[in-house]
């Protein structure tokens, strides 16, 4: 693995990791399997895209990105909480109707950033190699991020959304709006799916509708081998696992790439990735059980 | 954290068995599509046929690597990182986004994409004649200018040809536009006909009549979608129809020049070549592709009134409608 090749798969699992802390958010806290991110995280590309080309600030076309996501998000809660249709269900007529949306917003199906100036363009030149500063500027973002969500699922109102995914009834008991909870984390979950689309667009040069095929794949993949690389139980470390995860997934696409010396064919690549991620999933446990059996030997 | 361990092990075994097998004297060719598909897949033949034919050999003087992002966006990312470290001579993006992933990545290395309709929209290249910086190619836009060159060679009398599309689709409107261009250097007019969706095809068709000399069909979704009402039309007012995909000549058009994708491949590894000789790929052009395949259907050739000269015939590559 070359250096140009760690670092580029760091910064895609950076990226990726904004989806993982947004699937680890429906996911894991809210209990709600959500696939509004396979239509999220292009929405965002296609949004940030589209404004800046219109020349806007590419912060401020990140965040209105952010935004939509979140609105998608509210989208799928709406269908689920008002209509009462299952949120699996739910979620993939979101996902399906954010094609044609996309499709919308950027007028065509792909938009080239190559020309633009993004987040990234003023940190270019700086003396580092681009590969290592797009990894870092991605990397400033997901540290704000995971230091801000820790924060939030710890205050009140964050302990009262981790409630409501636990035990709904019993949430509401306690006094809990549990359905503004459900609202509130569908908008953040999507929100920051959203965003990680933008950062995708901008540090790859292009927005495409294809973009999201696979996503939620990708983010509860990054969330579970998170949390069996690093079991945590306070939510800081929680929320690293997810950012961990997703660096690992990437490294082991990476590895699959390079398969071929191993006789493998570039067709193969889900297939290796897949083996990969199951080994990564398979060992601690076995470990477990090893350590276990050599206690009671020892007893 | 024996996880971690684990990767960098078998990260640290890649790197050694991959390195074993490159020696000096090798060009390499790093080759990446977006997703296995037909097209895609004849097109990089046709890149390694002409790396071939003018004399390197894969396995002795060439080293070619080939990757598949299985059609997710962010592989195709990943995998232009890893050519871009790896450092091939030559990098070979099929594809749109592959092509936008790659130019993304890296600034120094020659990249020769191929399979892209519009270069310079997804601003791979600032100028055709001129790319600049470290990129050129090949563009599979269809080959208007061979379409029109048919429509005359098939239709003598031809003076006003009629364009049937739907304005709403992106590709559409940019294939008038180059329509146009090439009409006006030929001495043609061009009479639009606009339908929004497939049952506006047959009406637009016929509000064509007595208006244009021939109708030409681009490989737009909503009337190619309707085609039959639209053959239909043209049959009834001895109206020739063209289209611009092949496929179309089948169910009913004139005829059609179409890309044969493996030609596309070679006409690629052609400019490849020519980089591995030490040219820079900021001078030479991007070229679009030459269609090669012509479909001709003479039946309904003479329901539409006109007869396909013995010349087109003799050279068509396929004769439907028999």
């Amino acid at each position: 693995m070359s250096e140009i090749a760690f670092f580029g798969a760091v910064e895609i699992g950076l990226v990726y990791a904004l989806v993982a802390l947004g699937v680890y958010l429906s996911f894991r806290v809210l209990d709600f399997p959500d696939l509004t991110v396979d239509g999220s995280f292009p929405l965002g590309a296609a949004v940030c895209a589209t404004l800046l080309v219109a020349g806007v600030n590419p912060w401020i076309a990140s965040l209105v990105a952010a935004l939509a996501g979140s609105m998608a998000g509210l989208v799928t809660a709406t269908l689920n909480v008002r209509f009462k249709i299952l949120h699996l269900l739910a979620s993939i007529l979101t996902m399906i109707a954010l094609f044609s949306v996309n499709l919308r917003v950027m007028g065509r199906p792909n938009v080239a950033l190559l020309m633009q100036d993004t987040v990234l363009t003023p940190f270019y030149g700086l003396g580092l190699p681009d590969h290592v500063v797009r990894p870092l500027v991605v990397l400033v973002v997901v540290v704000v991020i995971v230091l801000l969500l820790s924060r939030f699922l710890n205050s009140e109102f964050g302990l009262a959304m981790r409630a409501t995914g636990v035990n709904a009834r019993m949430a509401r008991a306690q006094g809990v709006q549990t359905d503004f909870h459900i609202y509130a984390g569908m908008a953040l979950s999507n929100g920051l799916c959203a965003l990680a689309g933008a950062l995708f667009a901008q540090t790859n040069g292009f927005a495409d509708v294809t973009t999201g095929i696979g996503t939620i794949v990708v983010g509860l993949a990054a969330v579970i081998v998170g949390e069996t690389v690093l079991p945590a139980r306070a939510m800081l470390w929680a929320l690293v696992g997810c950012v961990v995860g997703s660096i690992l997934y990437r490294l082991a696409v990476q590895l699959a790439l390079s398969a071929d010396a191993i006789g493998l064919q570039a067709s193969d690549l889900n297939l290796v990735t897949a083996v990969l991620v199951a080994v990564a999933l398979i060992l601690p446990r076995m470990r477990l059980k090893a350590a276990s059996k050599k206690r009671e030997a020892a007893r | 954290m024996t996880i971690t361990r684990l990767f960098l092990a078998a990260a640290t075994a890649a790197v050694a068995l991959t390195s074993a097998t490159a020696f000096a004297q090798t060009k390499t060719v790093a080759i990446t599509a977006i997703v296995e598909h037909p097209a895609l897949d004849a097109t990089r033949d046709g890149v390694i046929e002409a790396l071939k034919a003018a004399g390197y050999t894969p396995g002795d003087t060439l080293k070619v690597e080939y990757q598949s992002a299985q059609g997710n966006p962010a592989t195709a990312a990943q995998i232009a990182r890893q050519f871009a470290g790896a450092r091939p001579d030559v990098i070979v993006p099929i594809s749109t986004p592959s092509a936008q992933a790659v130019v993304a990545s890296t600034r120094d290395i020659p990249v020769v994409f191929t399979a892209v309709t519009d270069p310079v929209g997804a601003q791979l290249v600032r100028s055709l004649d001129k790319p600049g910086a470290n990129v050129t190619g090949v563009s599979d836009m269809a080959p208007v200018a061979e379409h029109v060159a048919l429509i005359r060679e098939i239709v003598p009398s031809v003076k006003r040809l009629g364009v049937l599309y739907n304005a709403g689709e992106p590709n559409s409107v940019s294939l008038v536009k180059a329509l146009k261009d090439e009409a006006q250097k030929a001495g043609l007019t061009v009479v639009e006909a606009t339908a929004t969706k497939s049952a506006d095809a047959q009406p637009a068709a016929r509000s064509l009549v007595g208006k244009a000399d021939a109708i030409y069909v681009p490989l737009d979704n909503t009337v190619v979608s309707a085609l039959e009402s639209v053959v239909a039309v043209g049959q009834q007012a001895k109206l020739p129809v063209f289209s611009a995909d092949t496929d179309s000549v089948a169910r009913g058009t004139v005829a059609s020049i179409g890309f044969d994708y493996r030609q596309v491949g070679r006409q690629t590894g052609e400019a490849v070549v020519r980089i591995l000789k030490g040219e820079k790929p900021g001078d030479v052009p991007v070229t679009f592709a030459k269609g090669t395949d012509l479909f001709v259907n003479p039946k309904s050739a003479a329901a539409m009134g006109v007869t396909i000269p013995e010349a087109v015939t003799q050279r068509a590559t396929k004769v439907v409608g028999q």
